[in-house]
């Protein structure tokens, strides 16, 4: 059964590099999301996490500066993080890097290329558990 | 160079542009490439480390690219500007990525850099080592562009 997602929710997508953050935003618009936000790097994705109420992070893991791994733990770190959706969009595709994901408490995590239809099911399955666990 | 790098390159080339870019491309033969010179008008860089020590660079022509990242963002462009060259980055990003996952898999451990991109005609392209450059052509509707792949130690 598809879970009941808040399209209103405050979405932080989080990428270097321009262009995937408007192809992330396309999809979300597309699934429905209405409220997205976007950061260039790992240190201003915490700012906006600490200053702003952010329900959903969508972020990269190859980043300059801040890799999305660290900003992952950085954001389970934060007290209002610690319970936060993340899910991780990259193109570090080996076992090893999942587990290293999954260690440090991703929800759920897609290697690119991806397609509209893999992220809303990674989507959803992210709030369904979520919900089962509530 | 190791012939068996060449294909991971060219189908992750095929599959990020028609998942990404809903764009079919047809490759061509490879062919060695002897001087810097870019055939096309924009180009993604990309450091690859292992060992072997290599790099990889993807070289569009301006009614390539502009056609390819207009039908990934679902937007027209017609010039070679900032969106596009990000767009290259990206791209150089996602197929380097897919590659050495690919390698990942055949036990060829590599990290690979944060893309350079550099536009303009007749731009240069420098590869991380001075091993002979594998450059695979490719056609789409809209025009052509070109993978090329250097890695060190030929005799492996």
């Amino acid at each position: 059964m598809k879970p009941d997602i808040n399209m209103n929710m405050k979405v932080l997508v989080v990428d270097d590099f321009a262009t995937m953050r408007k192809i992330v935003r396309n999809i979300l618009k597309q699934i429905g999301f209405t409220n997205i936000v976007e950061a260039d790097d790992g240190a201003n994705a915490l700012s906006l996490i600490k200053e702003d109420k952010i329900d959903f992070v969508v972020t990269d893991w190859n980043m300059p500066n801040m890799t999305g791994l660290e900003l992952l733990k950085n954001i389970r770190a934060q007290e209002n993080g610690k319970n936060l959706p993340v899910l991780m969009v990259t193109a570090e595709g080996l076992a090893e890097n999942v587990v290293d994901a999954v260690k440090a408490g991703v929800d759920n995590y897609i290697v690119k290329p991806f397609t509209a239809e893999t992220i809303q099911a990674k989507i959803e399955q992210i709030f369904a558990k979520r919900q089962a666990n509530a | 160079m190791n012939v068996e790098f060449i294909n991971p390159f060219l189908s992750a080339t095929i599959g990020v542009l028609k998942t990404m870019a809903f764009t079919e491309v047809q490759a061509g033969q490879p062919f060695l490439k002897k001087d810097k010179i870019s055939h096309g008008d924009v180009s993604g860089i990309v450091g690859i480390t292992g060992p072997p020590n290599g790099s990889m660079s993807l070289t569009f022509s301006k009614a390539c690219i502009v056609q390819i990242v207009s039908s990934m963002l679902g937007e027209t462009f017609q010039e070679v500007n900032d969106d596009i060259r990000d767009a290259v980055g990206e791209l150089s990003n996602m197929i380097s990525g897919t590659a050495r996952n690919d390698l990942g898999k055949k036990g060829f451990s590599f990290k690979t850099s944060i893309p350079t991109v550099v536009s303009g005609p007749g731009h240069e392209i420098t590869h991380m080592c001075k091993a002979p450059t594998i450059a695979i052509p490719f056609k789409t509707k809209a025009g052509h562009f070109v993978v090329e792949i250097s890695f060190e130690n030929g005799s492996q």
